[in-house]
């Protein structure tokens, strides 16, 4: 990218942007999975990503803690760009918590030891520190009374909420989700939701890939539909649901909201 | 208003399906073909049995100085008691064995002190892999301290099989783990000499690697440049059993699933760190069994070295079968090295379901 491109976008976005997609292009092999993405994240702002599977949404949300490389275009987090240089991703990862579909705990550690693992090796904070503000994100997720036992001993939404805590412990700037509820028992959703709807009220810059239009309508910024790679449309809630402009996203809710 | 929904009680299982009768009603006598088979074991060891007891303890002579005193018809042991120190020890000075027992005693003292919940395991661990095994060797070789020196073409039975099966498993562990991870990475230099240097060790077997140390190595050193031919049999076991912890480990490393490696990395932990921390706890964890069983191979494996003219325990027993004062005690003497091999694996696979059961966090992997 040129550097009047780069300034042309940055007056575009203002300076508040944390989070910047270039004209982002990715293959699998010969399969081209993100097509041109243009799109630019707030500070503070809640963007959900949905779509149908296949479509992209999960690729492009790790891309921006370089879970997966892209091979066109460019990423900028935070002002860094994410490319191969291994300083710049590992300062990234430091500022970028993320919760995966299946939670992804360590089963060899205990709920304690999984949330102080990255503040003491990757922060460098004393134990007895670590120690401490673990337990005080595991109560605010509801969990603390269950800090010694292993992550195998847990129901799967206690799993998910731990992952939302340990992904706190690192005090990011900007959280990931990836599809957060789509493994949970339809009983355990809403604890899962509950805390991650706190999380947004406190101003948390968030991207979060789901497929819960109702979390989407209570704290949602702005709504990102995507297919096919591309994105197809992305808007505020209340005119994404209510307006939809593409025939695509149409067909998508229709599907969706009526079963 | 709404019903209120009670669970019923939970009531213990029925009578028939517990308790000692239940088991040996369901294991031993569930269907006829289960009938024939329970009578038929048993049949075999009443016809197994009795014989061995007769020869082994009835009969048998179980002191003596020479042949002459086992007058019984069962079995001869004074023959293993005459020799027991030859079997222990190899042709080691009977004057300096204390040494051996020392430096036996002390690694059980400090392996003991991992119990002790104050100590320092960091401490502790560099204590035994570093600290000891350079205190052990001046033990053993003497030379240091006024203590008279052993050659190590002298050192031989339960002692040297001991050592070699040892030192094999300390240092092929750590460079299996090495082995694994190169060749699992995507570091292409890396990973070509990883594979080549498995799969090249994996297609020899253990004779030649133990030929090609004590004959060849020496053919093709510079005149005057010889190391020790223990130390080149050493190496030699520890690359072959280093290949194949390789190829274990790897089995675990495999079996992880994406998400873990995932997470680590989201975390911001560099390579090293999610390996240590995250990896290869879980992988090596997965694979006690295959790494036991490699272990298990390596300390049997050891008495191979009488092809290169080392005594270890089962070189000693069959040169002391061939002593012609005790002809016809071959019997006795393979008896004895089968179950003093059987008591050190058996402990070895007790041992490490001990570990697997003390590591079991009772969960599912995800």
């Amino acid at each position: 990218m040129t550097d009047t491109n780069m300034a042309r976008a940055q007056l575009e976005q203002g300076e508040s942007a944390i989070i910047e997609f270039n004209d982002v292009n990715k293959w699998y092999g010969d399969f081209h999975v993100l097509k041109n993405i243009n799109f630019s994240i707030k500070k503070g702002e809640r963007i959900v990503v949905c779509g149908p599977s296949g479509s992209g949404k999960s690729t492009m949300t790790r891309c921006i803690n370089r879970l997966e490389e892209h091979q066109k275009g460019t990423i900028l987090v935070d002002g860094v760009e994410m490319n191969d240089n291994l300083k710049n991703i590992e300062a990234i990862r430091k500022d970028v918590g993320m919760v995966f579909q299946h939670f992804n705990l360590f089963p060899h550690l205990t709920i304690l030891e999984n949330l102080t693992l990255a503040p003491i090796w990757v922060r460098k904070m004393p134990k007895k520190q670590a120690e401490e503000m673990a337990m005080h994100y595991l109560e605010r997720v509801k969990i603390a009374n269950q800090a010694l036992k292993y992550p195998g001993q847990l129901s799967g939404g206690q799993q998910q909420r731990v992952a939302i805590a340990r992904g706190l412990c690192m005090q990011p700037r900007i959280m990931l989700f990836d599809e957060p509820t789509s493994a949970l028992d339809p009983e355990m959703i809403k604890e899962v939701l509950d805390v991650m709807v706190q999380l947004a009220e406190e101003g948390m810059t968030m991207v979060c890939v789901t497929h819960e239009m109702g979390f989407a309508k209570t704290v949602a910024d702005r709504v990102v539909f995507m297919d096919a790679g591309e994105i197809v449309e992305a808007n505020e809630p209340h005119e994404f649901f209510d307006n939809p402009q593409h025939d695509r996203t149409q067909m998508f809710l229709s599907q969706i909201l009526n079963h | 208003m709404a019903i209120e929904f009670k669970p019923s009680p939970s009531l213990p299982p029925p009578v028939n399906s517990v308790g000692a009768v239940a088991w040996v009603r369901q294991n031993l006598l569930s269907s006829p073909l289960n009938i024939f088979l329970t009578l038929f074991s048993f049949y075999i060891l009443f016809l197994l049995i009795p014989p061995v007891v007769e020869w082994g303890i009835v009969t048998a002579t179980f002191s003596g100085a020479s042949k002459a005193d086992c007058t019984g018809a069962g079995a001869c042991w004074a023959f293993i008691g005459v020799y027991f120190e030859q079997f222990m020890y190899g042709l080691y000075p009977s004057e300096e064995t204390w040494r051996i027992n020392l430096a036996l005693i002390l690694l059980v003292v400090l392996v003991g002190t991992f119990v002790v919940k104050t100590v320092n395991k960091l401490y502790l661990s560099i204590g035994i892999v570093v600290v000891y095994p350079i205190i052990a060797y001046f033990l053993f070789a003497g030379g240091v301290f006024g203590l008279e020196v052993v050659e190590t073409s002298l050192w031989g039975g339960l002692f040297l099989t001991t050592l070699l099966g040892v030192v094999g498993i300390v240092a092929s562990f750590p460079l299996g783990v090495l082995l694994a991870l190169g060749r699992q990475s995507s570091m292409p230099i890396a990973k070509s000499v990883c594979i080549v240097f498995i799969e090249t060790i994996r297609a020899v077997p253990l004779i030649t690697i133990l030929f090609m140390a004590s004959v060849m190595i020496p053919l093709f050193l510079p005149e005057g440049m010889n190391f020790n031919k223990l130390l080149r049999v050493l190496i030699g076991i520890t690359l072959f059993s280093a290949a194949y912890m390789a190829e274990v480990i790897r089995g675990g490393l495999q079996a992880i699933p994406k998400g873990q490696y995932e997470a680590a990395d989201a975390m911001g932990l560099t390579y090293w760190q999610s390996m240590v921390l995250v990896i290869l706890p879980q992988a090596l964890k997965l694979v006690i069994p295959g790494i036991v069983n490699t272990f298990i191979g390596l300390f049997k494996d050891t008495t191979l070295v009488y092809i290169v003219g080392m005594f270890d325990l089962l070189g000693r027993i069959q040169a002391a079968t061939h002593d012609s004062s005790w002809l016809g005690t071959t019997i006795e003497g393979y008896a004895f090295a089968g179950f003093v091999y059987w008591l050190a694996c058996f402990g070895m696979s007790r041992y490490s379901m001990r570990i697997e059961r003390k590591l079991e966090t009772g969960h599912k992997r995800n």
